[in-house]
């Protein structure tokens, strides 16, 4: 068996940098061949999951479900277009199979299934991740292991009141081996964040977490938060990601915000133009 | 049980007759179970003393938890732990359980096939205190997902066999918990729960009284009455609503010259529900009365009053089976 990462070692920001351009590559072409797709959201969670799943996480890529492994738990089912490319990059799965996304009888599915290597819930649902990730937290702590639980959700899932008996669990169980990495895009599915959820970061502090809110596209910030989260000190850590839908393909930047993004078929290669020239 | 006339609060009790009572089957049973075996946990959502799971907790401290009043939580917390290698025992009542966390129980559980063993407490008419604690449709909720095993025990007996039953089972169950004061109906050393199995407590022809839960002591009862008025009666008891043994109903109906479904439960989308889909698969009519809880919701009141309202008690029973204009419309 070998296990991927070490976290107590020092990362190279520059091969970060490079897998997170390598998981927005794969991104841009599975949106292309299905011609649509969360295709904003992926490029913007890119660096996060790069800085997770080649630096901070330990797993064994050849078996996702080994019991001492750290666990990522994906709740914004959408965003598996990244996920999946992130697996490619990590040898969870085979870079061909994601020739397969979103199409019938795929395990890359347009939203997770548990069913597939790797993935720790079905996500679509949104509001289901942190609860989730909670009982694996005191699950791992019950089985005196050192593994941690990593979980990803998203601004729009603060609605959700289930993340809030969540958040307040959390903090109540003095989790100080769950991270929760929140992707604050400012997008939802009716378009910008419809109903207002700030300050995230104060109302996350007053559940009793501990609190970092960096920029979700600065992989030198990600490796840092995570690196402070590592703290044992009876608390719950809560990273707030600013993230740039779209991040690392300027046309889409600037593209009116939505939460499913229409794209001619002839800006395609412009994209992938954009971002070999972007600097992320 | 609550007396006539007076509303209690919190806390009733199930048992009501002559039969002996055991106190909290169900959490007695969990602690024990836990005893020898690490890998069970127990939750509750601000309701542990409410739904027995307290001599678990005194039990086995280090593995309770206590989420507060957050039923999706409940279920998320245990279907983590669940997934973490745990069996996870949630307890909270059905209304809040069903009603409140159906998403979670639906996705984080049984499309997960998450090890979480959901027991829910005041099924049906075993509170007084109205439409917001009754889980008066809980098993039609219930029954309708795909991979959820779904128990509606009878009695003590039931109760502490089901939670080593459900233990044993690999995926999601959810279990209606009788609380309090639970009677024991069923001999423990001769009947042996089995979730899916059907029983045959009566087979003498004439009236077939199909039953689940609470209401099969019920029809027990019902059956001696009538058997002293002449009438001959067979009882067919089904503890497991999901997944449902439509061949031994088929059998069963094959018997008896007319059917009367009982459910502690509204009479559409539960048993009587189940039965006449039976039934009409099968091919086999036969003049059908279904007693339980009429559409609609229940007010707050005692319990022999409500459950004598809506048609549940023996003496109710037995005036149904007798009531030829009601078997004339059947």
């Amino acid at each position: 068996m070998t296990t991927r990462n070490s976290p107590g070692t020092d990362p190279s920001v520059a091969e970060l940098k490079a897998r997170a351009k390598a998981i927005r590559r794969h991104v841009l072409a599975m949106s292309r061949r299905i011609g649509q797709g969360y295709v904003v959201q992926g490029l913007a969670i890119a660096d996060a999951l790069a800085a997770i799943y080649f630096h901070e996480l330990r797993y064994d890529p050849a078996n996702p479900r080994w019991a001492e492994r750290d666990r990522f738990v994906l709740s914004t089912g959408h965003y598996s277009i990244a996920l999946w490319a992130t697996f490619a990059e990590a040898g969870i799965i085979l870079a061909a199979e994601l020739e397969t996304y979103g199409r019938d009888e795929s395990r890359l599915e347009m939203s997770t299934l548990d069913t597939t290597p790797g993935v720790e819930i079905i996500g679509g649902s949104l509001g289901h991740g942190l609860g989730q990730a909670v009982g694996m937290a005191l699950g791992q702590r019950l089985r005196k292991s050192d593994a941690r639980i990593f979980v990803e959700f998203s601004d729009g899932e603060l609605q959700e009141g289930s993340t809030w008996e969540a958040l307040m669990s959390g903090g109540s169980f003095g989790l100080d081996n769950l991270v929760a990495l929140i992707d604050c895009n400012g997008i939802q599915a009716d378009g910008k964040i419809v109903i207002d959820i700030e300050p995230v970061a104060d109302k996350c502090r007053a559940f009793g977490w501990d609190v970092q809110e960096i920029d979700g596209n600065s992989m030198d910030a990600i490796v840092a938060a995570l690196r402070a989260a590592r703290a044992k000190n009876g608390k719950p850590k809560a990273i707030v990601l600013r993230t740039l839908p779209g991040k690392g393909v300027p046309t889409l930047e600037k593209r009116e915000k939505a939460h499913f993004v229409r794209v001619e078929a002839n800006e395609w290669d412009q994209f992938d133009r954009e971002l070999e020239e972007s600097d992320v | 049980m609550s007396e006539r006339g007076k509303t209690l609060a919190m806390g009733e009790n199930v048992a009501t007759g002559p039969r002996p009572n055991v106190e909290a089957p169900f959490g007695k049973a969990l602690a024990a179970l836990a005893r020898g075996r690490n890998d069970i946990v127990g939750l509750s959502a601000d309701l542990a003393k409410y739904t027995d799971i307290l001599p678990f907790r005194d039990a086995h401290p280090d593995r309770f938890f206590n989420v507060g009043m957050a039923e999706q939580n409940l279920i998320g917390v245990s279907a983590g732990l669940a997934k973490s290698g745990f069996k996870a025992f949630c307890t909270t009542y059905g209304v809040f359980a069903t009603r409140r966390a159906y998403d979670f129980i639906a996705i984080a559980c049984a499309h997960s096939k998450a090890d979480v063993k959901i027991f829910a407490g005041l099924p049906g008419l075993t509170t007084g205190y109205g439409g917001t604690h009754q889980a008066i449709e809980d098993l039609a909720l219930m029954r309708m997902i795909p991979d959820l095993v779904v128990i509606d025990p009878c009695d003590a007996t039931e109760i502490e066999q089901s939670v080593a039953a459900v233990a044993a089972h690999d995926g999601p169950t959810y279990a209606r918990l009788l609380r309090g004061l639970v009677p024991r109906v069923f001999d423990p050393a001769k009947h042996r729960f089995e979730i899916g199995r059907a029983y045959t407590l009566r087979a003498q022809g004439g009236l077939g009284m199909i039953s689940t839960g609470m209401m099969t002591e019920r029809a027990i009862d019902a059956a001696e009455q009538l058997a002293a008025k002449g009438i001959e009666t067979s009882i067919l008891h089904m503890p497991t609503i999901k997944p449902f043994d439509a061949k031994a109903v088929a059998d069963f109906a094959r018997g008896v010259t007319r059917i009367m479904t009982l459910e502690n439960h509204v009479v559409s989308g539960g048993l009587g529900t189940l039965v006449a889909e039976a039934l009409y698969e099968a091919c086999i009519f036969r003049p059908t009365v279904r007693v339980g809880i009429p559409d609609r919701f229940v007010e707050c009141g005692s319990l022999p009053y409500l459950q004598d309202k809506c048609g549940m008690t023996v003496e109710r029973i037995v005036a149904a089976a007798l009531d030829g204009a009601r078997w004339r419309q059947a």
